[in-house]
């Protein structure tokens, strides 16, 4: 393979000739060397075509040379790590390197869907809301079919992302984003007097500019001003650099967050090394130098490849050595571009002449015209010429009057500089615009933890910079406690050329396609026209044209958008206003974000003490919150339904065992626990005697149902509470914001015991006999442990607590002991409930049973329910003093008598199927949802009924037993008739659970 | 992201605590006047600027934080225990 850069310098840049390297491009391979990007690396080699863009698919070039670049967007990578819009400027060479141009089809040369271009009609400001008014036809025969597909960036990878992504949590005093001159200038102010800080420079190497422009400083070369201070830096144990991480968000109280690319190759090719880290970081204080950004000129055709940003070609030269081109026009409206001129002249290139908006020659163009450099002044581009590859520009004076046609084949443009305001607004404020400077400044910081300096802070001048940041980082470090030594000198900037003000042409005359926003393919006439149709207000235009609403949020495009606007309007651009950046500040993968929190370590897995059994003993699991509880054992070939009926039967005939340990167990203790539990339930817990259980419901203060559970009093000021699994935490909440702020005065306090107390229910008729088994010492007669009694045995060094409740309608009991001693008590009982063939059952099982009773769960306490919607009618209105939520519980709408009320539903014919969610109807033909009468919340296929049954909600339920109604569920086209009866299937006199 | 100053724990960040609303509004009544009990739970100011709150530190020492924090820059001014008076800087 030819090893020949056509457009590399012979010498000269920070590039490691002595390593180079192959990137693969569009299928083709290039030859670069480490310390490329793969920007600099394809115009090395010539490459000026590398994207199309993002509606019109007209070619596009590289434009800037960094997290501006709106333009070179590429592919990178394939499978499951291809990632589209990855910025070629920002995107180091590594060998072998995978890269493709996008939105192409099917090459980039010939682009069939570049007939975009001329269905611009289409395409205009407001294209998407316009779309709205059109016939559906449309919809359906252009614009899904052809627009969709034509218009868009990249593809992102269809397969999960196969890599590792961290977060990083750091603190700092002074936390400085960017390394460039300003940066380093405050670093080493604020870490002077000992402050801890932090510095984040997006680029691999600090220095920002000053690594590669041809500036001296203290006498010497930039650079080696920036290693000195880079090394002196890392010498300091106050002191950590970050590089290859961009601050991306400032957030509130100091916390802010930077992504850091950990690997130069984005193929992972080291797979015990992160993609990146997002840094989450606790400072005190925040100095902004990320410098400043060149505005595009915007004239016709623009966008040509070969238009580059002034200052992006002069670090092309001086840092990659590459010129990219043979022959150079810059066209400038102020000072800075003339060094890229003569930087361009310097390397050999052909500099045709700078074109200087302004109309009289300043010192710079003296300079020029010394070095033998044609300067135009009063000259901007009119249009460039050229299609895939500039051929020339036509340009024209300020009036819009022809002038002269050059050829060339890159255009350096600059249209001023714009401070980087992407992190210094994130916190709200507005910008500020300043004439003088002809850019928008961040917004004054004087009362916020926040400084700016350099040209973040419209600060251009070195020596300027310089000293502000000296003074920004003392002050910062002074702030937090670290005063900095007084005599802290600023570094000296060799001499520059005093400055002379820049112009500001707003659009250059012309009546083609100049485009504003690059990315997003917004042109001067979209905001004109879009001003015209009313879209006045700066946040409108950006809404409307989709200005600056691109992946670089408007890096380049943002300003002139607004000049052009405030023109239209004839406003001055400060009345026009900017719009807000907000976090991040670059993109962010969304896997930095999850960070290690993936797959299994998404959320915690909550086990019981007693998991380790349930899988040995096969059990199919179900989450419930984050907790992991066996829903069945099947056993053989049984599928579930078949297990859930055996698991249920054994409950009604023999004894079954399960784990009910995620429960919420809550302890309630003090002198005032027991007036506590009756101003929090419907139910008094007063008179409960010690020794003895109490179902009680508990209501939120708007009245509606929040939970329900049993009671259990240990002693005159000791209770233990149970809630639903669901609830648990939410109980928590409840019970401790009463008792630490609505009712302070009472002795109480709550605590959690869920995860300290294992507990199995033990339910069937044969449960007395095998706990009998279990626990041979222990009197377990009815006179000794009646129902809604418990017992304290020791069980061996450690306490056993043996309550009588029940929720499957059976004798049964619950039994707790402390986490640790769980599965051999489980274990304990599983021996002794041999001789009656003892069954484990799951959740499917025990939600049969409860069905099958009539007792209410979660589908039934769905934060719309009342006490008297669940039958608890009688309790409530029982209760003598008041409790949370009564008063509420009160009002009309909850107080309704005809409100749905809970019912069993049967079906008639004794084959029919029911399902949660069906609706009951008197009339099924024909019915909508005004014709429902209530809903089934609960259904169960009952071994007990041998049919389906349900437990729902009926308008005055509780007064048509008997009556026929149709059960409709549309979403399978099912009608089932039903009738109403008690929710109670089983047992309902209650004879069984009191053995 | 929000960093608050826990009286019983110190600095921590947003993420151990749970919002729980207006703190300057009174629980509702047990008992008495169903107007009053509306108000509380359902009439709030939502003032743009300096709003007395409820954090609970869930993830901490489980106590309702009572925070005067500005709806508007999101500054915290002080925090304190819930009967503690919290006054706006001036
Ligand atoms: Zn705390």
């Amino acid at each position: 393979m030819s090893m020949v850069q056509p457009d590399r310098l012979e010498s000269g840049g920070t590039i490691d000739r002595g390593r180079p390297l192959t990137v693969n491009f569009d299928g083709r391979p290039y030859p670069g060397y480490a310390g490329d990007t793969l920007a600099s690396l394809l115009l090395a080699n010539g490459v000026r075509l590398v994207g199309r863009s993002f509606k019109y698919h007209r070619p596009r070039g590289v434009l800037g040379a960094g997290a501006e670049e709106p333009n070179a967007l590429v592919e990178l990578g394939v499978g499951a790590r291809r990632e589209p819009n990855t910025r070629a400027t920002l995107v180091e060479a590594v060998d072998g390197l995978v890269a493709r141009s996008q939105n192409r089809f099917p090459s980039l040369r010939h682009d069939l869907l570049a007939v975009n271009g001329l269905a611009h009609r289409f395409l205009v400001a407001g294209f998407y809301y316009k779309t709205f008014m059109w016939p559906a036809s449309f919809w359906e025969s252009v614009y899904e079919r052809q627009i969709r597909r034509a218009a868009g960036l990249g593809r992102a990878a269809a397969a999960p992302d196969p890599d590792r992504y961290e977060h990083v949590h750091a603190h700092a005093d002074v936390v400085i984003a960017g390394a460039g001159a300003a940066g380093l200038q405050a670093a080493l102010a604020a870490a002077a007097g000992g402050a801890r800080v932090l510095l984040l420079e997006a680029d691999r190497c600090p220095g920002g500019r000053l690594a590669w422009e041809r500036a001296s400083v203290n006498g010497r070369p930039a650079a080696h001003w920036v290693a000195d201070t880079v090394s002196r830096l890392e010498g300091m144990d106050n002191v950590r650099i970050l590089r290859r991480t961009t601050l991306t968000s400032v957030y509130d109280h100091g916390v802010t967050s930077a992504l850091e690319q950990v690997a130069g190759d984005p193929a992972g090719s080291d797979p015990a090394l992160p993609r990146q880290r997002l840094w989450i970081i606790r400072g005190r204080r925040l100095i902004v130098a990320s410098g400043a950004l060149e505005r595009p000129l915007v004239f016709d055709d623009n966008d040509r490849p070969g238009v580059m940003l002034a200052a992006a070609v002069r670090s092309y030269v001086n840092r990659y050595a590459v010129a990219p081109g043979r022959s150079f026009l810059v066209a400038t409206t102020g000072d800075d571009a003339y060094r890229t001129a003569f930087d361009l002249q310097d390397a050999g290139r052909t500099v045709v002449a700078v074109a200087d908006a302004r109309p009289h020659a300043g010192a710079m163009a003296e300079a020029a015209r010394e070095r033998g450099i044609r300067v135009v002044n009063d000259a901007l581009p009119a249009r460039a010429l050229g299609r895939l590859q500039l051929r020339g520009v036509r340009l024209q004076n300020g009036n819009g009057a022809p002038l002269e046609e050059l050829a060339c084949d890159c255009l350096a443009v600059s249209g001023g500089f714009s401070p980087d305001l992407t992190l210094s607004t994130q916190m709200g404020e507005r910008p500020v615009w300043s004439e003088t400077l002809g850019c928008f400044l961040p917004p004054p910081t004087t009362d916020q933890p926040v400084e700016v300096v350099g040209a973040a802070a419209g600060v251009l001048e070195l020596q300027a910079a310089f000293s502000g940041a000296v003074d920004a980082g003392a002050r910062a470090a002074a702030a937090v406690g670290y005063p900095v030594p007084a005599d802290m000198p600023p570094a000296t900037a060799g001499s520059s050329a005093p400055s002379d003000a820049p112009a500001l042409p707003v659009r250059c005359p012309g009546r083609g396609k100049a485009f504003v926003d690059f990315q997003n393919d917004v042109t001067a006439d979209d905001v004109r026209l879009a001003n015209q149709e009313g879209f006045a207000s700066v946040e409108h235009l950006k809404r409307y044209t989709t200005l600056g609403m691109g992946t670089d949020q408007g890096k380049t495009s943002g300003v002139n958008g607004l000049l052009l606007l405030a023109r239209e309007q004839g406003r001055p651009p400060e009345q026009v206003g900017t719009t807000r950046f907000r976090p991040p500040a670059v993109p962010v993968a969304v896997g930095a974000y999850a960070g290690h929190r993936t797959g299994r370590a998404f959320a915690p897995i909550r086990r019981t003490a007693m998991d380790g059994w349930h899988r040995r003993s096969g059990a199919s699991f179900i989450e419930a919150g984050h907790w992991l509880r066996p829903s069945c054992y099947p056993r053989g070939d049984e599928d579930i339904a078949g297990a859930t009926w055996r698991e249920a039967l054994a409950v009604r005939t023999g004894v079954g065992i399960c784990d009910v340990s995620t429960l919420g167990k809550i302890d309630v203790m003090g002198p005032d626990a027991a007036e506590f539990l009756t101003r929090l339930y419907i139910n008094g817990f007063r008179k409960l005697a010690v020794g003895r259980v109490r179902y009680g419901a508990m209501l939120r203060p708007d009245g509606h149902l929040l939970d329900d559970g049993t009671t259990s009093r240990f002693a005159e000021d000791h209770f233990v509470t149970t809630t639903t699994t669901a609830n648990a935490a939410r109980v928590l909440a409840h019970m401790e914001y009463h008792a630490q702020v609505a009712w302070p005065d009472l002795d109480v306090a709550v605590c959690s015991a869920t995860e300290q107390w294992a507990t199995m229910a033990v339910a069937g008729p044969r449960s007395r006999e095998t706990l009998q088994l279990a626990f041979p010492d222990a009197d377990l007669s009815d006179e000794a442990l009646p129902f809604m009694g418990f017992l304290e045995l020791d069980g061996g060094g450690f306490p056993l607590r043996v309550f009588r409740i029940s929720f499957s309608g059976e004798l049964a009991y619950e039994v707790s002991v402390p986490w640790g001693h769980g599965e051999p008590i489980w274990c304990r009982i599983m021996a002794a409930g041999a001789p009656f063939d003892i069954t484990p059952y799951g959740t499917e099982a025990l939600s049969v049973l409860r069905i099958e009773k009539g007792h209410p769960a979660g589908p039934e306490l769905d934060g719309r329910t009342t006490a008297a919607d669940i039958g608890l009618g009688e309790m409530f209105a029982k209760q003598k003093t008041g409790f949370v939520g009564r008063l509420l519980a009160t009002r009309p709408g909850l107080a309704d008598p005809h409100r749905p009320r809970l019912v069993g539903l049967r079906p008639v014919d004794p084959a029919g199927r029911l399902r949660g969610g069906a609706h009951l109807v008197a009339d099924a033909k024909g019915c909508g949802i005004e014709d429902s009468q209530g809903w089934l919340s609960s259904v169960c296929h009952s071994p007990q009924v041998e049919s389906w049954i349900a437990l729902g909600f009926l308008a005055d339920g509780a007064r048509r037993t008997g009556e026929v109604l149709h059960a409709v569920f549309p979403l399978r086209g099912e009608t089932v008739a039903v009738e109403v009866c008690s929710p109670c299937f089983v047992d309902p006199e209650g004879s069984r659970l009191r053995g | 992201m929000h960093r608050i100053d826990c009286p019983w724990c110190g600095l921590r960040d947003e993420a151990e605590f749970q919002y729980q609303g207006d703190a300057s509004v009174a629980p509702p009544p047990l008992e008495g006047d169903i107007d009053e009990a509306m108000a509380a739970v359902y009439l709030r100011e939502n003032p743009r600027g300096w709003h007395q709150e409820w954090w609970h530190h869930v993830a901490g020492c489980r106590q309702y934080v009572r925070v005067l924090r500005h709806t508007g820059s999101h500054e915290v001014a002080a925090t304190g225990w819930p009967d503690s008076r919290l006054e706006p800087p001036a």
